[in-house]
């Protein structure tokens, strides 16, 4: 007997051609990963320890969605009934095939439209039997599973509300029509089944026989004929579905276990597109967790979100001014269920399409006449906040450092904002010069007042020091007795800048620190998931007006919990939230500083500092 | 029939609003916060463009309103509540004031120069206001650095807090850099051995005589007019300031050594007013100012029939300016209150 009828060609040439496009695209991405991260491939895929942890994590990822249900039950349910219930579908469905063909090597489409082929099987010889009558009611139970879940996606697009996000991605063409194929899938199986399970009297499960027996009652045409309909049906939805997969968000679903497999053999983001950077692209599912965290909404700007973003990567169309239209805090980052690196893919597009003039900076030359253990850079935006400087001075003496302030009088970028607007191979010629100063200068530490300067510092300097940002370095200080403090009974509220916490990971220093004289209140927007002050210099498309509704949208959160001070450790961010004028902000130094009782403060005069003098050769001296 | 207002500020708008209504004849009850009336023009030696003393101008309008006009001064207006075509302003020791009509005149505050905190206001010895510049001025105190010394370098820094979008006020403050020529020319004048230099944008001299004050700075008082705006001032050891700038004209990054530096502060919406505002559910523009109903033929108007405003309440004003826009309200209330209404 041969299972075979014309129906199943639908289905079977779209599952060949999505096994074939996707081989190609693994083949590609995998080809054109950057020579290191091929070598981790190659070693990586013959470790099985890495193998097993990958594809636990791929269990707990694509499968059961653990990220999704964290975030929130309905979701995380919704998620875990389209991708467990239809992995287990596929699975106990080929088992059960098993039993009805006596073969191992059945047709990839036997299983699926198994109930079409068995009917005319010695059903009442099986019956008796409790294993086929078990796989009959656990495939209807996994229908079940999975139409329950397909309620809630269409719940879902209605009310978004109940699923924890107010916003809902924007779909393109492909996606509509690969969501409505996929949404047609099950209810269609459940209609084929039904149909003959009631068209023959037996054969279905507890769900399937008691509806194909009262569709075949109330239907007036004829069963056989309305059932082989629905099976033609149900391969066609997924013949095409199969086919649209590749083009649309649902590319996630095979590209996800390929980029879970990069990431477990230590494969990391480039600076350059990669096959890396096509499988996260690849791997975005267009769920827009990461539409209602983000900032730019209060600011009126909805096309630049990462899931846009990475679509028009994706669809390669994306342009200079959208990849400029971010304030690179990496909040989208901390909520991706899937882990993409959006932050790094947007300064790989910035490098890409990065236009107009390009600075020469080949005019700056830099020495140096001395020398210290600890070298203080405080940065160019420190400059423009001088309490802090002043204040970071003040506590050195105190605590009896003796230290360089390399930037005190002349000072060279650090070279971040030069990267951030793409701009590297300039950035890299300042990052050059700084390192020839810190060099020179044999510092044993650096300690910098600016988070972005530290950020850079620890990721492109490559120095063989230590690298510290204030909040640590003062907090080191008063650990060990250096700096004595009087607790000053205020309710302070801390802000971490971007680069600080969630670019650097620096989120319990300052905390410390601000607990050992001051009342120190939580908030709800903290650590990785601060806001950003709205100041970023990674935001190249937003006017003044747009971005104060981000910062006064951040001030509104922090001012919640009532502080008397606002405390940051970043200058950018304590001129941005100082610009709205609503509450005090403070820098760490400026409040450590504060804390000291009066007597141990030595006049300013008496400071440990020399002035020092790098030689910007043009810079013009005038007057 | 008694015909009253109530005027609320004793600067140059109300004093002016008041002494014209009174001599209407209208009932006139003007209230001033501080001891002393004359606003901020009290707080000034000489006045723009002439230098003649800012005392003239205000002994001739205590004239017009000291014995003619009901005033209360030491005492804040803490609310104002309009009921009934009728006015009532509670004053903070709970003297309660009814009028059928009110002039809002109280005026503008100072920008606060700390907040632009990289010139170092309130962080570095030598770097003071033009506010308190002025104040030296008028107490014959010498131009002298924090311990003493003659200064031998001055700076003044124009649009401090103006025209800045990154304090939030896209504004100009009009008054400024006529005000910086002018306290060029006295520092000058002070100490003719000081050099005294002008960081500016652009140089506003829109008013009669002003230009010429410009060019009289120039031409025989030597003062340095640099095109650049101020990116930062920095404190050496002995105290002195570096100031750092770009010399637009030149297209030079360029760096001073200076004694003292003067921040020319600009005008800011009176932050005291804003909750009193907001009952009577007033407009402000987007510059935080007070919105007239008609910005050309009923600029003393609001939405409240019988409430007018005046002065530097609508925005930046000099004083020529404040006395003129005053007399059109005390024009525009006379009218109101023999109107049948």
């Amino acid at each position: 007997m041969i299972n075979f009828n014309l129906f199943v060609l639908p289905f079977s040439l779209g599952l060949l051609y999505l096994i074939l496009k996707i081989g190609k695209d693994w083949y590609k991405w995998i080809t054109t990963l950057s020579p290191v991260d091929k070598v981790k491939f190659t070693s990586g895929i013959r470790n099985p320890i890495q193998i097993l942890i990958s594809l636990k994590e791929v269990f707990f990822e694509v499968l059961i969605h653990r990220k999704m249900w964290k975030r929130n039950p309905l979701l995380g349910y919704m998620h875990m009934s389209f991708a467990l219930g239809w992995f287990l579908l596929i699975v106990l469905g080929n088992i059960e095939s098993r039993f009805y063909s006596g073969t191992h090597l059945n047709a990839p489409y036997y299983p699926i439209f198994l109930k079409f082929f068995i009917h005319d099987k010695l059903v009442i010889f099986f019956e008796v039997y409790a294993v086929p009558r078990f796989f009959r009611f656990i495939m209807d139970l996994l229908l079940l599973y999975i139409l329950s879940g397909l309620l809630l996606a269409f719940l879902k697009r209605k009310k978004s509300k109940w699923f924890g996000m107010k916003q809902v991605t924007r779909y393109q063409l492909t996606d509509h029509v690969a969501l409505t194929t996929l949404w047609l899938i099950f209810p269609m199986r459940l209609l084929a089944e039904s149909f003959t399970a009631g068209y023959y009297g037996s054969g279905g499960g507890f769900m399937t026989q008691p509806l194909g027996n009262f569709l075949t009652w109330i239907v007036p045409l004829p069963t056989d004929l309305v059932a082989y309909t629905m099976w033609w049906g149900y391969s066609l939805v997924l013949g095409i579905f199969f086919v649209t997969l590749p083009y649309s968000r649902y590319m996630h679903i095979p590209t996800e276990v390929l980029l879970i497999f990069f990431r477990n053999f230590g494969i990391k983001p480039k600076k350059w597109y990669s096959g890396y950077s096509d499988t996260e692209v690849h791997s975005c599912s267009r769920c827009g967790v990461c539409l209602d965290i983000c900032q730019m909404n209060l600011a009126g700007i909805h096309d630049s979100q990462a899931v846009y973003f990475i679509r028009d990567v994706r669809d390669k169309y994306v342009s200079e001014q959208i990849s400029r239209k971010c304030l690179v805090c990496g909040r989208c980052q901390e909520v991706c269920p899937v882990g993409i690196h959006s932050d790094s893919l947007r300064l790989i597009k910035r490098r890409e399409l990065s236009s107009g003039q390009d600075a020469d900076y080949s005019f700056v030359s830099v020495s140096t006449v001395r020398t210290a253990e600890v070298v203080y850079f405080s940065g160019c935006m420190s400059h423009l906040t001088p309490s802090i400087i002043r204040s970071m001075k003040g506590i050195m003496e105190v605590a009896g450092v003796s230290y360089l302030h390399l930037d005190e009088n002349r000072s060279i970028c650090c070279g971040r904002p030069l990267m951030l607007a793409g701009k590297d191979r300039q950035a890299h010629d300042l990052v050059e010069f700084n390192k020839k100063l810190i060099r020179d200068a044999r510092a044993g530490i650096l300690v910098t007042s600016c988070p972005i300067c530290y950020r850079v510092f620890k990721e492109e300097y490559n120095l063989p020091i230590r690298i510290q940002h204030h909040a640590q370095f003062l907090l080191e200080l008063v650990r060990s007795g250096k700096i004595p403090l009087q607790s000053m009974h205020r309710r302070i509220i801390y802000h971490d800048p971007c680069d600080l916490g969630r670019g650097s990971h620096v989120y319990e220093a300052p905390r410390e620190l601000l607990g050992k004289f001051s009342d120190l209140l939580i908030s709800k927007e903290e650590k990785n998931n601060a806001l950003c002050c709205g100041g970023s210099l990674g935001m190249f498309e937003a006017d003044h007006q747009q971005r104060d509704l981000m910062t006064n949208g951040a001030l509104d959160s922090l001012l919640t919990f009532g502080p008397e001070i606002l405390a940051t450790s970043c200058p950018l961010c304590k001129k941005t939230f100082g610009k709205m004028n609503r509450v005090p902000v403070k820098d760490l130094a400026e409040l450590v500083f504060e804390s000291i009782p009066d007597g141990r403060i030595r006049s300013a005069s008496g400071s440990v500092s020399v002035p020092f003098h790098p030689e910007l050769s043009s810079e013009a001296e005038s007057i | 029939m008694n015909k009253s207002t109530i005027v609320v500020g004793g600067g140059i708008a109300g004093m002016t609003a008041a002494g014209e209504l009174s001599r209407l004849g209208v009932e006139v009850t003007l209230v001033e916060q501080e001891q002393i009336s004359g606003g901020h023009a009290a707080c000034w030696d000489r006045l723009f463009p002439t230098r003649r003393p800012a005392e003239e101008v205000i002994s001739f309008l205590r004239e017009q309103t000291d014995s003619k006009v009901n005033t209360f001064s030491g005492r804040p207006v803490t609310e104002i509540l309009h009921h009934e075509s009728m006015f009532t302003a509670t004053l903070s020791d709970g003297t309660i004031l009814r009028g059928e009509s009110l002039v809002l005149a109280t005026g503008y505050d100072l920008f606060d120069a700390s907040r632009k905190e990289e010139y170092g206001y309130g962080i570095y010895d030598n770097v003071i206001t033009s506010a308190e510049l002025e104040g030296w001025f008028k107490n014959h105190q010498p131009v002298r650095t924090k311990n003493g010394r003659i200064p031998s370098r001055v700076a003044f820094i124009h649009c401090v807090g103006s025209r800045d979008e990154k304090v939030g006020n896209l504004y100009c403050s009009k008054v400024c850099c006529i005000t910086g020529v002018k306290q060029a020319i006295e520092v000058k004048e002070a100490l003719p051995a000081c050099d005294v230099y002008s960081f500016y944008m652009d140089l506003r001299m829109f008013d009669r005589n002003f230009e010429e004050l410009y060019f009289e700075a120039q031409k025989n008082y030597g003062i340095n007019f640099i095109r650049g705006r101020l990116s930062e001032c920095s404190e050496n050891e002995d105290h002195t300031l570096v100031v750092k700038t770009e010399d637009t004209l030149t297209g030079k990054p360029m760096k001073m050594i200076v004694d003292l530096v003067v921040l020319l502060v600009g005008f800011v919406p009176r932050s005291q007013n804003t909750q009193m505002l907001l009952k009577l559910k007033l407009i402000t523009g987007n510059d935080g100012f007070l919105q007239p109903e008609d910005e050309h033929n009923g600029d003393n108007l609001t939405r409240i029939p019988g409430l007018f405003i005046t002065g530097a309440v609508k925005g930046p004003v000099t004083i020529a300016n404040a006395v003129a826009d005053a007399r059109a309200t005390a024009l525009q209330v006379y009218s109101f209150l023999h109107s049948n209404r």
